[in-house]
């Protein structure tokens, strides 16, 4: 896996760890960013990681870009391969499948849909052999996903399906981009999920919504007052299926400030993963239990 | 209060120098779209060169004024009006007590600047007073300005009768010419569509906002064959999602180029060609819709050097107050 280094203008550079995902390459990005945030480069004003690249944005004026190249270049050659431990957390985030606001918004937008006689989530079991919506839900919320960037627009999740590449979901992106989407749309595109954190324009597939705020400007929601984002990369998300009852009393604990997402803190090996999967996984999600 | 907003003109949001830092989870840096001619306001009005000002796209405000104040505009050509009598672009002026301040029609450019003395009093939210509408976030409320809203104005003596000689103000040329580092994934098209990018004349689409401008007219990019790489997208301008420049220019299907700006989007799934140059970057905010725009391939050294020159004019600016 060799590093490509770019020049994004006379402020960025760009590093491309990989052509294609991998959770190699999403690794490589993490721990190289980790450590030249660590380094404290006089100059450099944002790290960025992202799914298999990173960017850095620097001061022309505090540092040369040749400098920064040479300085990251010799932090990619020390880091190696990537760390392939990560002390992180996992975040539930419960999610209605197939709902109402969702289904709305697509059959608005059937016409710039790849199926339109079914819906996204109809579309995407059948493209990925999936025994139906049931099938869907049962191998989307079956394993964990890692959060291999955050962006597009504030806070916004890409999320990364941890099973083996050929159990991975993939579907494409919708052939003309959506002009509306819900505010906490559970998407997906390509390999990756997401959720929108803000209503707008989208390209994802559509499979259901959170009731679970994941971005308050305001920082009124309890859970978001220490920070407006709550994902930051790195992070690991399990979703959970419910029905609309509990949907509503999720919403309403959240405008009583009384919602508390369920999290907890585990460790993740990448050796461990690879050596078992399912297990790897299993223990993961069982943290989310007291186990 | 200060200010009240009798007519919001078109898109008028509260700006400063922008927010860096929170790139990384998709905060863009925001600020003004043309930050000479938002440093240049402050100046002529005796703030510092950072304060936060309003940014009216297209359209002039009609204000009115609850307090003395010293008010300067510049960047696009809109004649500002203190109860109807026309005032200067690029010079401060004084606005009494319960007098209007409105606006003529745009004669050129796009934006203007509207600095008032003490500069506009928003809360700071991550360091910043500017409006990041996407995400609901800073400025006034987190939106643009609204009819009956009311602006407070921070401490400030204020300075007439300053100007900023012809020579040192900057607007739009036309043809307008966009500085660009090829680079990114410049490599995914031909060296024919590479040539034929740089050769054509392209227009500024309608899409033309704090996000993006998008541009059309030009001749489509083909593209080098692939396989796609596993995660990016069966489309050839497809890559895994990434991180987006400041700047960048990404062609989604080869067609219609974007230019990121202050609001960009932090990333995506569009594969990039480029990046227009940081001294570049206020042109293109003063850009109206069909204006004709070309880019001209452009080296390191050469958007160092424009850099350069672009900070000179500023300091030749400070050194006049």
């Amino acid at each position: 896996m060799n590093s490509r280094y770019s020049y994004g203008g006379d402020e960025h550079i760009f590093v491309e760890c990989d052509e294609e995902m991998s959770l190699e390459a999403f690794f490589k990005s993490l721990s190289i960013t980790k450590a030249v945030k660590e380094a404290q480069i006089k100059g450099v004003t944002e790290i960025c990681p992202a799914n298999a690249s990173f960017q850095i944005k620097f001061d022309p004026d505090a540092i040369k870009a040749e400098d920064l190249l040479a300085e990251l270049k010799s932090i990619e050659a020390q880091t190696g391969a990537g760390v392939a431990h990560l002390a992180t957390r996992i975040i539930e985030i419960p999610v209605l499948y197939n709902d109402p606001w969702t289904h709305e918004t697509l059959m608005r937008f059937r016409d710039r849909h790849q199926a339109p006689e079914s819906t996204d989530i109809e579309y995407t079991a059948k493209i990925n052999h999936l025994d139906g919506v049931d099938g869907f839900v049962k191998a989307h919320s079956g394993a964990p996903w890692f959060v291999s960037m955050v962006g597009f627009v504030a806070g916004l999740p890409f999320l990364y399906q941890m099973v083996e590449r050929q159990r991975q979901i993939q579907s494409p992106k919708y052939l003309r981009p959506r002009t509306d989407t819900p505010k906490l749309t559970v998407g997906h595109g390509g390999c990756f999920g997401c959720i929108y954190s803000v209503r707008g324009a989208g390209g994802y597939q559509m499979f259901g919504i959170t009731p679970m705020p994941i971005y308050d400007p305001n920082q009124q929601i309890k859970y978001l007052r220490d920070f407006m984002c709550l994902f930051n990369p790195g992070d690991i998300v399990k979703w959970r299926p419910i029905e609309r009852t509990e949907y509503d009393s999720i919403v309403a604990d959240v405008e009583a400030g009384k919602y508390a997402p369920n999290m907890a803190k585990v460790d993740f090996s990448l050796n461990a993963f690879h050596a078992d999967i399912d297990a790897a996984n299993a223990k993961l999600m069982g943290a989310l239990h007291g186990h | 209060m200060a200010i009240k907003v009798v007519k919001p003109g078109l898109s008028t949001t509260v700006q400063d120098l922008g927010r860096p830092g929170y790139y990384h989870i998709g905060i863009p840096i925001s600020g003004g779209m043309d930050r000479f001619a938002l440093r240049a306001a402050n100046l002529l009005v005796g703030n510092p060169e950072g304060a936060a000002v309003l940014e009216a796209s297209f359209l002039g405000p009609q204000l009115e004024f609850t307090a003395d104040a010293t008010v300067a505009v510049t960047g696009a050509e809109l004649s500002p009006k203190v109860d109807g009598v026309e005032r200067p672009t690029w010079t401060s002026f004084p606005v009494k007590k319960g007098q209007a301040l409105s606006f003529a029609f745009l004669k050129g450019g796009a934006r203007a600047y509207i600095a008032v003395s003490g500069g506009v009093d928003v809360p700071l939210v991550l360091g910043s007073r500017s409006t990041y509408t996407l995400g609901a976030l800073g400025g006034f409320k987190g939106r643009k300005l609204e009819a009956g809203d009311e602006l407070r104005l921070g401490e400030g003596a204020g300075a007439s009768g300053r100007i900023v000689p012809p020579a040192l103000r900057r607007g739009p040329a036309a043809p307008a010419v966009l500085r660009m580092m090829p680079g990114l994934y410049w490599h995914r098209i031909t060296e024919a569509a590479g040539q034929h990018f740089f050769a054509d004349t392209w227009k500024v689409a309608p899409e033309a906002d704090r996000i993006g401008y998008r541009f059309r007219g030009g001749r489509p990019l083909e593209f080098v064959p692939r396989e796609p790489p596993f995660g990016a997208g069966s489309d050839p301008s497809n890559i895994v999602d990434a991180c987006y420049p400041y700047g960048s220019v990404q062609v989604p299907s080869g067609a219609e180029p974007i230019v990121l700006h202050r609001d960009a989007v932090s990333g995506g799934g569009y594969f990039m060609i480029g990046t227009v140059i940081s001294a570049d970057l206020d042109l293109i905010g003063q850009l109206q819709p069909h204006a004709p725009a070309s880019f001209a391939c452009v080296t390191m050294e050469q958007a160092l050097a424009a850099r350069h020159e672009r900070q000179k004019q500023l300091a030749e600016i400070r050194a006049l107050f």
